[in-house]
């Protein structure tokens, strides 16, 4: 395995330099954050994949636009039984070690994504069972009906069963066992680049695989692929700036102007799929945070419109992001099914109204409740926690903010210990379901996992529900206009804007803004 | 001087045990890491099994109790955010790391000890003044304003040095330098001047204060009445007088050197153990920052005893066992 792994020092090798031959070029990517695993299935989380695109592949692919396209699987739909889908695998497909790709990988690869210790078996829990037809066909029986399997295998990828057997890696790693497992560092995908060298938060280098079955197709002219961990904004900026790398993913806010002067560099900009919003305890009978005891302001439909009007999201827009950011009516970023412009509306900013509408609801004095918030999570989220804190003040309303860590802000959603707050959300699906079956249907174990407004409606749960197994696409699309109509009408959360991303790159890079910010270098073009 | 160090030992293992006792009660402030380890689509009941898993719910005690056994035996764990060995990722980091600590240390001791003669001899010349009132900006100016600074003018305008990294290694056996490649060299550059400035300017300032004071004294009279030459008196007497603090400052100063490197190799985006670390509270990787906590307090233990051992070295009067009332200036 000394050809996958290699050392640093080969890692080092290529110069400090733009590097130019012939047959093609070295393309330096630059990001705030490394991917935590090169495991396939040992982390569920956006970093991890987007490298690992690279070096693996799933079945079916999402191009920048969110859009599903063949990548192993060359076609695949539903059988006469709504139970069972098929999947034609594609031919001709090898392994950097060389060996060719079939059935038995694809079914090895989702048992193993499928293990407790696997981060990804969630996506996978409709599945019966995986089964080979032949060589290149694979059925997947699901326990029930599901439309939508095929949008959760984007990010499954597909491993060599002979290599993982081989190297001891069949089981994903458990992290009670204090061993590191084989596959944590070292890959062997089908993907367009081969890795050469990895240093975990420094450094990953690949080659582009001579063998990729598409290299006809994606001509993106990269040979080799250097993925480069650069924490500090200003220094990742200045590497930009110095020519030392060529593309960097998460231009920070404040340096978008000053790459777009630069005479050798571009900034392409473009919506993420991820919506920023405040979550309200509305279920229970009192707040904890409160000043008001014995109800709860937040359950009374009147204040939560009060609110949502006193929001000004333009200005949050403007000053905030400093434009960088699409202020938003729904929680449902645009291009997942369900979406409309209608709902993406939002009301304008009008105290006055507001400040009835809490009189009319009996608190005319306002309120004090707790207000909390990430400060590393999202595009300058404790900023616009801060700036809510005023708007919300201008009628009467007192939040207390506390903004702290993710790894303090999230177990306060999951665990219910919040009244007020504030989240993102992407929706890997681009369907309204995982939005309702996270953030709407009624918590359990099972569902409702990110719900921390304790909000719950039979009527909605039922509909979630049908959804699951709901195969007549109109019939299905139906119901999810008819649940967003009653939780537009319900305001359960206060949509604040989508996300953008910033990408900066060199003029002759070509790479387009993807929508997950999951940007995959065979679909970028370098022109010289 | 056995009994010295058996009670100097005896202090560090000490030291140890309740920076790690300390370490483990603040963790459960940090954060929880299972926050971080599982994807947004795990459910409630995956998330407490990790917990579970990872013995997160034990009484505070008894995870330090796991932890101290552990540690004994030189096992550190698992890393949660990169699923590998904590020792293996410390040894890893800890080469660039010192490679860092020790250039800086020797650029500010020597340069120090050598600006600090120079204003204390020139004390009206115009290039120490101008040195003295550079040394201010450098006990002044934070860390990471110099750092940024430095990429500004040398990276971005002049495109003299690398921004970021430490640019080619070479590696001997576990260890990495950047030393012996060109752009390893560039790469130290700018690390080492912003990690060493406040130490040179520290040093520098000590340096100036304890020659003028010597200088003053009477031996320097007498030795220039005999007619020793100037630059003798300088550095065969004068210098050596100024030393016992000078070692103090540096020794305590390299610790901290390599324990807040932090900053510098956050700006720099260097591969070292204060980035690993800054990572590590990022992510609420309880097994890094307990290793790397132990580590640095190590470090600080270690760089304390070898401090008391070069002062035998440095002041006779100590060897000597100097009877009561003599000695001290």
């Amino acid at each position: 395995m000394r050809f996958f792994t290699g050392s640093i020092v080969a890692a080092a090798a290529a110069a400090c330099l733009f590097v130019q031959t012939a047959e093609g070029r070295t393309l330096k990517w630059a990001r705030s954050g490394d991917a935590l695993t090169l495991d396939p299935h040992a982390q569920n989380e956006g970093p991890t994949h987007n490298l690992n695109h690279h070096i693996y592949e799933p079945l079916i692919i999402r191009d920048s636009k969110g859009k599903a396209v063949p990548a192993l699987a060359e076609s695949w739909g539903l059988t006469s039984d709504p139970l069972v889908w098929e999947f034609k695998l594609r031919k001709g497909v090898k392994f950097h070690d060389g060996a060719p790709f079939t059935a038995d990988d694809v079914v090895f690869s989702y048992e193993r994504a499928r293990q407790p210790s696997s981060d990804m078996k969630q996506l996978l829990s409709s599945v019966d069972t995986v089964s080979k037809v032949d060589d290149h066909t694979v059925r997947i029986k699901t326990k029930g009906p599901n439309p939508l399997l095929p949008a959760n295998l984007t990010d499954l990828f597909i491993m060599n069963k002979a290599w993982a057997e081989k190297n001891n890696t069949v089981k994903v790693q458990d992290f009670k066992n204090k061993e590191e497992n084989f596959a944590v560092r070292n890959a062997n995908g089908t993907g367009p680049f081969m890795l050469v060298s990895r240093a975990p938060d420094v450094k990953t280098v690949m080659k582009a695989f001579p063998d990729y079955w598409g290299k006809d197709q994606y001509k993106h002219g990269v040979t080799q692929l250097e993925y480069i961990v650069i924490k500090s904004d200003a220094t990742r900026t200045a590497a930009l700036l110095s020519g030392e790398v060529d593309f960097v993913q998460d231009l920070p806010v404040q340096d978008i102007e000053r790459v777009k002067n630069s005479p050798n560099l571009k900034v392409a900009i473009g919506p993420e799929n991820r919506s920023i919003f405040l979550g309200m305890n509305v279920g229970a009978k009192e707040l904890e945070t409160s000043d008001v005891k014995g109800k709860n302001p937040f359950a009374d439909k009147r204040v939560r419109h009060a609110l949502n009007m006193a929001i000004n999201r333009e200005a949050i827009q403007r000053v905030v992001m400093r434009g960088q950011s699409v202020p938003t009516g729904t929680i449902a970023p645009p291009g997942v099914n369900g979406w409309t412009k209608e709902m993406d509306k939002y009301p304008p900013v009008d105290l006055n109204k507001a400040k009835a509408l809490l009189k009319e609801a009996g608190y005319e004095k306002g309120f004090s409740v707790t207000f909390h918030c990430p400060n590393d999570r999202y595009v300058n989220d404790e900023a616009i926690c801060q700036s809510a804190v005023g708007m919300l003040g201008q009628v009467g309303v007192k939040a207390n903010l506390v903004a702290q860590s993710k790894a303090l802000h999230f177990p306060l959603i999951q665990k219910e210990q919040t009244d007020f707050y504030l989240l993102g959300w992407g929706v890997p699906t681009f369907d309204s379901h995982y939005i309702f079956t996270f953030l709407y249907q009624t918590r359990t174990d099972k569902t409702g996992g990110w719900n921390a407004t304790r909000y719950s409606n039979p009527e909605i749960d039922k509909l979630t529900v049908s959804l699951e197994s709901e195969t007549d696409l109109e019939k299905r699309n139906a119901t999810i206009a008819k649940i967003w109509n009653v939780l537009h009408e319900e305001t359960i959360y206060i949509p604040i804007h989508i996300q953008t991303l910033a990408y900066g790159m060199r003029k002759d890079v070509d790479i387009v803004v993807d929508i997950s910010n999951q940007p995959k270098i065979k679909f970028a073009v370098l022109t010289n | 001087m056995i009994a010295y160090g058996i009670r100097s030992v005896l202090q560090a293992v000490l030291v140890l045990l309740a920076v790690a006792l300390l370490a483990f009660s603040m963790f459960r402030y940090v954060g929880d890491p299972v926050a971080n380890m599982v994807g947004q689509e795990a459910t409630q009941g995956d998330r407490e099994a990790l917990r579970e898993r990872l013995g997160l719910d034990d009484p505070i005690l008894v995870q330090f109790g796991r932890f101290v056994a552990d540690a004994v035996q030189g096992e550190f764990g698992i890393s949660y955010k990169q699923g590998r060995k904590v020792a293996d990722l410390l040894a890893e980091r800890l080469p660039a790391t010192l490679e860092l600590a020790i250039l800086s240390t020797l650029l500010a001791v020597v340069l120090g000890i050598v600006l600090g003669v120079y204003t204390a001899i020139r004390r009206d010349g115009v290039i120490a003044n101008t040195v003295m009132v550079l040394s201010l900006v450098g006990v002044s100016l934070p860390t990471f304003v110099i750092g940024i600074g430095l990429i500004y003018l040398f990276a971005v305008e002049l495109r003299w040095l690398p921004s970021y990294g430490r640019g080619e290694v070479v590696q001997i056996g576990w260890w990495t330098t950047g030393l012996l490649t060109e752009s390893g060299r560039k790469s130290l550059i700018m690390p080492v001047l912003t990690l060493g400035f406040f130490q040179l300017t520290l040093i520098m300032r000590l340096v100036r204060s304890e020659m003028l004071e010597v200088m003053r004294t009477d031996f320097i009279k007498f030795a220039r009445a005999r007619g020793i030459n100037e630059r003798s008196i300088t550095f065969r007497h004068a210098l050596r007088n100024t030393l016992i603090p000078v070692v103090t400052i540096a020794g305590l100063q390299f610790g901290g050197v390599v324990a807040f490197a932090i900053v510098t190799e956050s700006v720099f985006q260097w591969p070292g153990l204060g980035a690993l670390f800054v990572q590590a509270v990022q992510f609420v990787d309880i097994p890094v920052m307990a290793a790397y906590l132990m580590f640095v307090a190590a470090v600080f233990v270690a760089t304390n005893l070898i401090v008391d051992l070069l002062y035998f070295a440095l002041d006779p009067r100590l060897r000597n066992e100097a009877p009561a009332g003599a000695g001290g200036r």
